[in-house]
Formats: C-alpha cells, sequence, structure tokens
C-alpha cells in the first residue's frame, strides 16, 4: 500500500467523531497552555499527560498531537504580543514579532505567524506521511548495533553538538544516564541504585523529571531572579487580516522556512530552535529591504515560524519510524506512547498501522483546527496574557503537583519532584540545557538494551558494533558532533553555536 | 536564560563549580559503590553491571574536566540570586508533599499556592491561603470526580 492509502485510512480513524472531540479538547488545551509565558511545548505535554491516561491508546495520541502542534501555536502568540526570551523556540519570532507589534502591526505579525504555521504544518506533515514508509522499510534491517550507534548519534548531537558549552551537554546527558540506571534492570531483574526503596525499583518516571525540570526548575528561576523586567503586552489594535502587501512578502518565507525546518528536525540533532535561526539568517540575506530587519520584517515572523512549526513535524519522524526522541518534547511523547505499552519504530507501524497513520491523519486535522481557533479568536488568547506572574506561576505549581499526585499519589514521588525541582534550578543557575537530561533519561535504558543485545549476538565480541557500514558512519558522524564544536569553540566561533543552543524543546 | 558572555577580566577559580566537579565525583562513587555491591543476576556474558560502570567512568571524567575548567573560571557569570522566594516556594512544596496525606489534596495544595504567590512577593498570606484552598478544592472536584483521578481526600473532601 502506499502512503495515500495509508493515510486515508488513518483518515477513518481520525474523522470518527469521538476522536475529532479528542483532538479539539487537545489543540484548545495546548494553545491555552501554550499561550502562557513561561510554558513551552514539552512541559504543556509534560503537564498534561496525565489528563489523557484513562482514554483508549488512539483517542490519547490524537489528543496528545494536538496538544503538541496547539503548544507551538501559542508560543508564537506569547513571543509576538509579550516580548518573552527564554523559550528557545520562539525567541527568533519575539525578535521582529515584537517590534511589529510595537509599531501597531500586531494583527498582521500573528497572522502570518498562524498561516505560515498552518502551511509549515500541512507541508511537513505530508512528507512525514511520504518518507515514512520508505525509512520504517530501511529501519526493519537494522539490528541492535546499528540501533546502539544511532542511539550514540542522538545523545551527541542533543548533548555535545549545539549550546554553549560540550561540558556542561555532556555533564547533562550523563546525569540523565545515571537516572535512566535507577530501578530494575529489564534483561537479569538485578535492582540497581534502588538503595532498597521499593519506590525505586520502578524507576524514575521521564513525567515527574520533565515536569520538575521544566515546571519547578523555570518558577525557582524566575522567582529568585532580581531582575524583574516590566513585562508589557502589546494590544492588538486594527485587523488582524494581512495586507496584500504582508502576503507577498510572506509566502516565501513560509516555503523557505518549511525546507529550512523539516529536514533539520527530521534529523537526529534535537531542537525545532536551529531551524528557526537559519531561517532568520537566509530571511534577512534575501529580503528586499534588509534594513527593516530588527524593527518588524514580517518576513522575520514568517519564516521562522513555518520553519518551527516544520521541525516539530520533522522530530516526529524519527520518533515514530525509529522510536528515537530528538528533543525533550519528543523524549515526554515516546513516555506517552510506552504509557500505552506503545514502542514507536518500525514494528508499530507494522502491528498497528491504524494507530500511527491516524495519529499523522490527526496532525493534519489539528492543523486545520489550530488555523480556525488561533485566527478569529486571537482576542480570546491574549487575555490569558494578563494572567499576574504571581497567580499564573502558583497555578503552574499546583497543576504540576497535580499531575504528579495523579499518576502516583505518594510522599516519595512528591519529593523526588521536588528534589529534581531544586536540580532544575541549579542547572539553570549553572548554565546546564535541561534537554539532554530528559533524552538521556528515556533513551539511556533503550540504549542499554541494544548494546547488550548486539553484544549477547555475538557472543561477546565487541567488534560486532563496527561490523555493518551504517553503524560505522553513524558512530562517526557521533564522534564529529563531539570534536568539530570542541575546535570551532576553541578557534573562537563558539557565538555561532550558542545561538544554535537547543535549549528546551 | 542565566547564561551571559564571559567577562574578559582575569577570573577567580570557581567555587560553587568546584562543589559541582565533587557532586559529579560523588555520584560517581555512589553508582561504583552500588553496582559493586549489588548481588546476583549476572548471567548474560555482559551484565548489569557494564553500563553502569562505564557511565560511572564518564561522570568522574566530566568532573575533572569541571574542576578544570572551574579552577579557570571558564563557567558563565551568574545573576545574583535572592534566597527567601527559593525558601518560600521549596516550603511551600514540601508543606504540600508532608501535608498531602493527613490534610487532603486541597489544603495540601492551597498551602503550595499560597507560599508561591508569597515567593513572587504577594501576599497576605490570610487572604491567598484561603483561595488557594477554594481552587485546590474546585480542582479536586473536577479532578478526583469528574475524571477519576486518584487525588488524596482529606477533612474538607470528605464533606461532599
Amino acid at each position: 500500500m502506499d502512503s495515500f492509502t495509508l493515510l486515508a485510512n488513518g483518515f477513518a480513524v481520525a474523522l470518527q467523531p469521538l476522536n475529532l472531540l479528542y483532538a479539539l479538547i487537545g489543540v484548545t488545551l495546548g494553545t491555552a497552555v501554550g499561550v502562557l509565558p513561561g510554558i513551552g511545548p514539552a512541559l504543556t505535554v509534560a503537564l498534561l499527560l496525565p489528563v489523557t491516561y484513562k482514554l483508549d491508546p488512539a483517542g490519547s495520541l490524537i489528543m496528545f498531537a494536538g496538544i503538541y502542534y496547539g503548544g507551538m501555536y501559542g508560543g508564537s502568540t506569547t513571543s509576538i504580543l509579550l516580548n518573552t526570551p527564554g523559550e528557545s523556540a520562539s525567541i527568533v519570532t519575539a525578535l521582529e514579532g515584537n517590534k511589529m507589534a510595537r509599531a501597531g502591526r500586531g494583527g498582521p505579525a500573528l497572522a502570518t505567524a498562524a498561516i505560515g504555521s498552518f502551511v509549515a504544518g500541512f507541508i511537513a506533515t505530508m512528507a512525514l506521511a511520504l518518507i515514512a514508509p520508505t525509512i520504517v522499510k530501511f529501519a526493519l534491517s537494522f539490528g541492535p548495533a546499528e540501533y546502539f550507534a544511532l542511539m550514540i548519534l542522538a545523545f551527541m548531537t542533543v548533548s555535545a553538538a549545539f549550546g554553549d558549552s560540550t561540558l556542561r551537554g555532556l555533564t547533562a546527558l550523563f546525569l540523565g544516564l545515571a537516572m535512566g540506571l535507577v530501578g530494575i534492570d529489564l534483561q537479569t531483574g538485578q535492582a540497581r541504585l534502588a538503595f532498597g526503596i521499593p519506590d525505586l525499583l520502578d524507576g524514575i518516571e521521564v513525567t515527574t523529571l520533565a515536569v520538575a525540570l521544566f515546571a519547578i526548575g523555570e518558577t525557582l528561576a524566575v522567582a529568585a531572579s532580581r531582575t524583574t523586567a516590566e513585562e508589557k503586552i502589546e494590544p492588538v489594535k486594527g485587523s488582524v487580516w494581512m495586507s496584500r502587501e504582508d502576503w507577498s512578502r510572506s509566502w516565501k518565507p513560509w516555503l523557505r522556512g518549511t525546507a529550512i525546518g523539516f529536514p533539520i528536525g527530521a534529523m537526529p540533532a534535537g531542537g525545532a530552535e536551529i531551524g528557526t535561526f537559519l531561517s532568520y539568517s537566509v530571511e534577512k540575506q534575501l529580503a528586499k529591504r534588509p534594513e527593516e530587519f530588527g524593527k518588524g520584517a514580517i518576513e522575520g515572523v514568517a519564516g521562522p515560524e513555518a520553519a518551527n512549526n516544520a521541525s516539530a513535524a520533522g522530530t516526529l519522524v524519527p520518533l515514530l519510524t525509529l522510536g528515537l526522541p530528538t528533543s525533550a518534547t519528543a523524549a515526554i511523547m515516546l513516555a506517552g506512547f510506552q504509557q500505552f505499552g506503545l514502542q514507536p519504530g518500525p514494528l508499530l507501524f507494522a502491528n498497528n498501522p491504524q494507530i500511527v497513520w491516524g495519529l499523522i491523519a490527526s496532525l493534519l486535522v489539528a492543523n486545520f483546527m489550530l488555523l480556525v481557533l488561533n485566527l478569529p479568536l486571537v482576542g480570546l488568547w491574549v487575555r490569558l496574557l494578563s494572567i499576574p506572574r504571581h497567580w499564573l506561576y502558583a497555578g503552574i505549581l499546583v497543576f504540576a503537583t497535580l499531575g504528579t499526585i495523579g499518576a502516583n499519589p505518594s510522599t516519595f514521588e512528591l519529593g523526588m519532584l521536588l528534589a529534581f525541582g531544586v536540580l532544575g534550578y541549579v542547572l539553570r543557575l549553572f548554565g546546564y540545557p535541561i534537554a539532554p537530561v530528559v533524552v538521556g533519561l528515556i533513551l539511556g535504558p533503550m540504549a542499554e538494551q541494544q548494546l547488550r543485545r548486539a553484544l549477547a549476538i555475538s557472543q561477546g565480541d565487541p567488534t560486532v558494533l563496527v561490523h555493518s557500514p551504517i553503524a560505522v558512519i553513524l558512530l562517526l558522524l557521533a564522534v564529529c558532533a563531539v570534536v568539530v564544536p570542541l575546535i570551532m569553540r576553541a578557534r573562537g566561533k563558539g557565538k555561532v553555536l550558542s545561538a544554535l543552543a537547543a535549549n528546551e524543546d | 536564560m542565566t547564561q551571559q558572555p564571559p567577562s574578559t577580566e582575569t577570573r577567580r577559580p570557581d567555587r560553587a563549580a568546584l562543589v559541582i566537579a565533587a557532586v559529579l565525583a560523588i555520584i560517581a562513587a555512589v553508582i561504583v559503590y552500588s553496582t559493586a555491591t549489588a548481588r546476583g543476576g549476572s548471567a548474560t556474558r555482559i551484565g548489569p553491571g557494564a553500563f553502569p560502570y562505564a557511565i560511572a567512568a564518564c561522570l568522574f571524567v566530566l568532573a575533572i574536566w569541571t574542576a578544570f575548567e572551574a579552577v579557570r573560571g571558564d563557567f558563565p557569570e551568574r545573576e545574583e540570586q535572592q534566597i527567601g522566594p527559593i525558601v518560600w516556594i521549596v516550603g511551600g512544596l514540601a508543606a504540600q508533599m508532608l501535608l498531602l496525606h493527613i490534610a487532603g489534596f486541597a489544603i495540601a495544595t492551597g498551602l503550595l499556592f499560597a507560599a508561591t504567590a508569597r515567593g513572587f512577593g504577594r501576599g497576605p498570606l490570610w487572604l491567598t491561603i484561603p483561595i488557594g484552598i477554594v481552587l485546590s478544592f474546585v480542582i479536586w472536584v473536577i479532578f478526583a470526580k469528574g475524571l477519576q483521578l486518584s487525588l488524596p481526600a482529606g477533612p474538607l473532601e470528605r464533606l461532599i
């Protein structure tokens, strides 16, 4: 069957009334939480994971996809109307978008972001549907050694390749890997690092860690910061519709942003931010009036927003086809799959095609809903921005603990939440990236399984890891991902890399 | 967020970063100790101990590297931090954790809510605690009754 037949079957799942309702709830919740300043897509998904516990797998994943896309849309509204740095994927949008809003052109800025997100989301999701079967066919030939090499590559790109310090990226990764050791060893049943505490035998929950690092760590960091920046919400004046000139200046950046964002998201390189920065500099160079950049150029909103959403869809390529999360958000989505006993990867396409293709089709549905939800109703979302910060963060903590209590109402789990929250604050304080910790926790045990499986097949011969050309190439790329940035930083080109830092998503 | 370009003036050894290096080394030592004293279950050729040892070794190398950067003062400068808000918020979380099974979800979470608002400089507590408890109670009704989430009940929740 070709992709279109499969996709059509997927629509048969996605368009069932109940699933449409789940998608609508998902995009609404996702947008609402995404709009709130200080909450990125990763935290949005982690906070709302417990809401989906009681649903059936297909409905739950459809709601999840809606939350994911909705969080991406919502973030752009925040960065345009409220100049909030700190959320890495929207820094670039804030550069030009906030300037446009200050100049009274907030409406067109929001419109070009929403329509650009729609165009990019549509094209990128179609691209996902087209290339996924090919990758799955390819991935079916992968053995444990290839998977292990692929995971090593993902580890290195997520932690070491971008950001402003190889050391701090690697340290964050290995903290996550160390946490991944806790619990019962899957192959031998031996308890590791549990120190006799029964609560630790099941290991550390990805959602507990993610919620603690993102929600509590962020709250502590904001509260402790002395520089209380004056946050001013720019009112949306005039029409939200774009003029003819806006359209003609926007459509090319949308397409270019999509073309840049999707491959970057699809590679095991992590982070939607990299694409947004690249798109911004491309638009700046191609612009007819580059002098407008920095003063509110619409191209600088259209391109990066499209790149942002395209790479969000791109991230789903390795996640669905290989089971490889390359960003914190994807890691939490993987945890979402696992709570239903589903393991993304080539076998999921073979065994549960109705779930995979239903999910992909529902992404297209969610994308359309978001366009409708965001353009005419933008005024409603803007009101969420006016929630004062103290109520906002108090509410965030209430919901963060609610999710943990709902999943496991134990004092010990809350203690871990608190401890990891403090860890998240310390990591932020010293400039450590957060995403590698989360990716390390979920991917570490998987990498160990693949390594031990490979060595069991070869009866302990470690050269099995470099027997296939694919594995060798992947491992060499992983080495490059660590060494090249080290050389670049030593030669004083580190600024480029820290500009590409994959911080949050 | 707290990253700032390193300044050009001469740097002193960064004590806090040295502490981080020490903590990393301690974590590595704990992993090695815990793995070495664990018993049973190593029937396979590469047992459950190999991966922990590898991670511990890497953490140890990272600890040395961190200490090296700390002495050279390579860590980014940090903003001055306020301690008060941290104490309030951590205290709120601790209070919720300890009171959850005694006082129930609404009261415990209401205290967390008020303590967080206080951390952001908003009071007075006699006003924010009742607001927090009412809000948490509403949440409890929605999630425990509506969505069947198992949230601990206390005296307030047993009223309905």
